[in-house]
């Protein structure tokens, strides 16, 4: 294992060769993976150094510390929370080369077609199909995806389809790479309730996809989903805050800066969400020293919950606030946002927005049932889906 | 950059608390406990003696040249959490934070406090600050000849009595202590009137106001650590409970209207615990944020526990809301610890000030 005085080192050594002020952005990130420092927790010749989790954050210092550029993590958050480290534990050795360096340094972004319109929570029961062209040929897919965000600047995506609808649900599924420039993929702008489309519709009509995309075994699909979906919740919430630094902190200003506005019911309630947000960030705190110390806890799989109730809350009180101001909203134009903005905007858009935070990445039902089975060990609700063909559900 | 807190328990403390906890839940007997609390007084002086002179825990705060061990709130947190979990009826509040805290904040300067401190620390002696337990750290404190609602009353040797011209130690032999009636069994109250002229001044007017603040804010921060227990053994027990009681032919802990209530309420457990924590470590490090950092700790962990002990009742239903149970001991206790100490509304108006959140003119 490299240590932590070897890993600043090192770092050190790789600043001096690639000074960030003369060297190119692309070139600097490339250089980056290939000494190892991209992500030290992958294994070597792949981006990282086969180094602790917990290291990285000893290489990032020294980098920003150098105001060396960054790969945009936002603008790739679903490569690199999702698809990479599906890849890595399913990928041949083939894919790994292949794929891990572009969707690192930003050259190649991805997305997941993962969602539909039949199949929200119940993610299994997906209909896509993926049916093999002869024995040894290419799979050929066709079927609705929804709430792909990036699908519209996605070079690839990670896919799940149905190859055996004979079998149960669970068990018929195969997981893909797909080429997002396919003839057969078309991306459609999905507009919300905010007025812009951050997600996309996407319509596959016989996509080919050669079996050499496919990650992992035939009909293993919801198994290797599993590793997406759980990193997918380990990535929600994993920033440091400072005090004030999440949706409490636009209220709080325009409370200091408009005594006018301040209504006694509303102080209260202020008050009660500002202890609240103060605690979760404090969650978030000890959660990351628990990381660090190796002893992963299972606050994460909560912190998502709790961050979407009190942004939903705070935003609507800022609303509320804002009286008259709270009557209009800044901006309804259609756009295709790369990022999510929650600061740049309104109150009134932080309020839609956060409607999504309790649905995205799993609902908030579904969560606390993952907390109440996975956490405290209750028992599951009784099932009549589970051992079914998936040709024989109700739909 | 201010230095992050640390949420952590360390292996120390984690022994500690595996002490602690052995000691308690071997002797602890909630019928044994209600019995002796109807017949007047609910302490254990085997099991107090052990945990204050066997483990050493009334002397966690004290520094060892004072016969303490030298640890701090921290560790003293730890201990709270147990006792919390277990609604032990010990002074461990009120005398080994509350009143030694006090004692400690006044600097050595007196022989007579200096000696108290000492026979606390060693678990010889008992004392309390003859203030109503509701009493929050910001509040004007009271200074006539009787007090009402002060908490261990009935346990301490020792009442340490405030006074327009100072602060008083009073051996309780020299006071009238009236026991009250109180909401939580497990913690009595008491009237207690201390004649004018009664026991030993220990500080001036101005040192005992200051000391006697410094106790109690550490009493507020710490309180939080107990109610995380209080909270932590209502989710535990209520989750024990459903997996176990079968009704429709399935665990009641199976209905997602059920499962839903524990999970929210584990989640704030979480919260709890990193505020209790957070509290605790500001007290320890000395930090410039301990009043904000307690004020947190309250107003949060108040009320998780609170509803931790009412979710208790509720999912335990009809078994729940008997004598025999224990969740009552649990409900009560969590009821009186959310006024002890400042109230969460007294606190979130502290918060108000220390964060520029004023209220309407």
């Amino acid at each position: 294992m490299t240590g932590a005085a070897e890993l600043r080192s090192r770092t050190r050594e790789f600043l001096a060769a690639h000074p960030p002020a003369t060297t190119g952005r692309s070139e600097f990130l490339g250089a980056r993976f290939d000494a190892g420092l991209a992500w030290v927790h992958y294994p070597a010749g792949l981006g990282g150094l086969d180094a602790a989790r917990s290291l990285q954050a000893v290489v990032d210092a020294e980098l920003e510390a150098a105001g060396a550029p960054d790969n945009d993590p936002r603008r790739i958050g679903i490569g690199l929370g999702m698809a990479a480290p599906t890849i890595l534990a399913y990928g041949t050795e083939e894919q790994k080369r292949r794929f891990l360096r572009p969707l690192w340094i930003g050259e190649e972004v991805w997305c997941q077609l993962f969602s539909e319109p039949g199949a929200g929570s119940d993610l299994a029961a997906l209909g896509t199909r993926a049916v093999r062209d002869g024995a040894d040929g290419d799979w050929v897919v066709n079927g609705q995806k929804v709430w792909t965000s990036s699908a519209h600047i996605a070079r690839w995506a990670i896919l799940i389809a149905r190859t055996d609808p004979e079998a149960p649900k669970h068990r018929g599924i195969t997981y893909f790479l797909c080429d997002m420039t396919d003839p057969g993929v078309e991306v459609r702008p999905l507009r919300q309730i905010t007025g812009e489309a951050e997600f996309n519709e996407v319509f596959l009509s016989d996509v080919r996809i050669p079996d050499a995309r496919r990650l992992g075994p035939v009909g293993e699909g919801w198994k290797v989903a599993q590793t997406t979906l759980m990193n997918e919740r380990v990535s929600i919430g994993g920033m440091r805050l400072p005090r004030e630094g999440g949706m409490i902190g636009p209220v709080a200003r325009t409370w200091r800066e408009r005594p006018e506005l301040r209504t006694h019911d509303l102080h209260q309630r202020l008050l009660t969400l500002w202890v609240e947000a103060e605690v979760a960030r404090l969650t978030g705190e000890r959660l990351r020293q628990q990381l660090a110390a190796g002893q992963p806890g299972p606050e994460g799989s909560g912190m998502k919950l709790g961050f979407a109730r009190l942004n939903q809350e705070i935003s609507g009180l800022e609303v509320e606030l804002r009286g008259e101001e709270g009557l209009l909203y800044d901006d309804w134009t259609m756009r295709r946002p790369e990022l999510v903005d929650f600061t740049g905007r309104d109150a009134g858009y932080r309020y839609l927005r956060s409607k999504g935070n309790s649905i995205e990445g799993g609902t908030s039902e579904v969560l606390l049932n993952i907390v109440a089975e996975r956490v405290l060990g209750l028992p599951a609700e009784p099932r009549n889906d589970k051992d079914v063909p998936w040709k024989d559900l109700a739909r | 950059m201010s230095t992050q807190p640390d949420l952590l328990y360390s292996e120390t403390e984690d022994d500690l608390r595996a002490a602690v906890r052995s000691l308690v839940t071997g002797r602890s007997d909630p019928a044994a406990t209600l019995a002796r609390a109807e017949e007047g007084s609910p302490y254990d002086d085997g099991l107090w003696q052990s945990l204050a002179a066997g483990i050493g825990a009334a002397g966690l705060l004290v520094p060892e040249e004072l016969g303490g061990q030298g640890a701090g709130h921290r560790e003293a947190a730890v201990v709270l959490e147990e006792l919390g979990r277990a609604v032990t009826p010990a002074p461990y509040l009120t005398s080994s934070v509350i009143a030694t805290e006090t004692l400690l904040a006044l600097g050595g300067a007196d022989d007579e406090a200096t000696g108290l401190l000492k026979g606390l620390a060693a678990g010889r002696s008992v004392a309390v600050l003859a203030l109503p337990l509701s009493t929050s750290p910001e509040a004007g404190l009271p200074d006539g000849a009787t007090v009402t609602g002060v908490a261990d009353a009935a346990a301490a040797d020792v009442l340490l009595v405030l006074r327009p011209d100072g602060l008083h130690a009073v051996e309780r032999g020299d006071a009238a202590v009236q026991p009250l009636v109180p909401l939580d069994l497990t913690r009595p109250l008491a009237s207690v009137t201390a004649p004018e002229g009664s026991g030993t001044r220990i500080a001036d007017a101005e040192q005992a106001r200051a000391a006697v603040r410094r106790g109690l804010l550490a009493g507020a921060g710490l309180l939080a650590s107990e109610q995380l227990g209080i909270a932590e053994w209502c989710l535990e027990e209520t989750v024990r409970y459903t997996r176990d009681r079968y009704q429709f032919n399935r665990p009641v802990g199976s209905f997602q209207a059920l499962k839903h209530r524990m999970a929210q309420l584990w989640l704030d457990v979480a919260g709890a615990r990193a505020a209790a924590r957070n509290a605790a470590d500001a007290l320890a490090t000395g930090s410039a944020e301990v009043p904000l950092a307690v004020s947190v700790a309250q107003a949060h962990c108040s009320r998780v526990a609170v509803r931790a002990a009412e979710e208790c009742v509720q999912l335990h239903a009809g078994i729940g809301m008997t004598w025999e149970h224990p969740a009552h001991l649990y409900l009560k206790r969590a009821k009186a610890d959310e006024i002890a100490l400042g109230t969460p509304g007294r606190h979130k108006e502290v918060l108000a000030e220390l964060v520029s959140l004023p209220g309407p003119r």
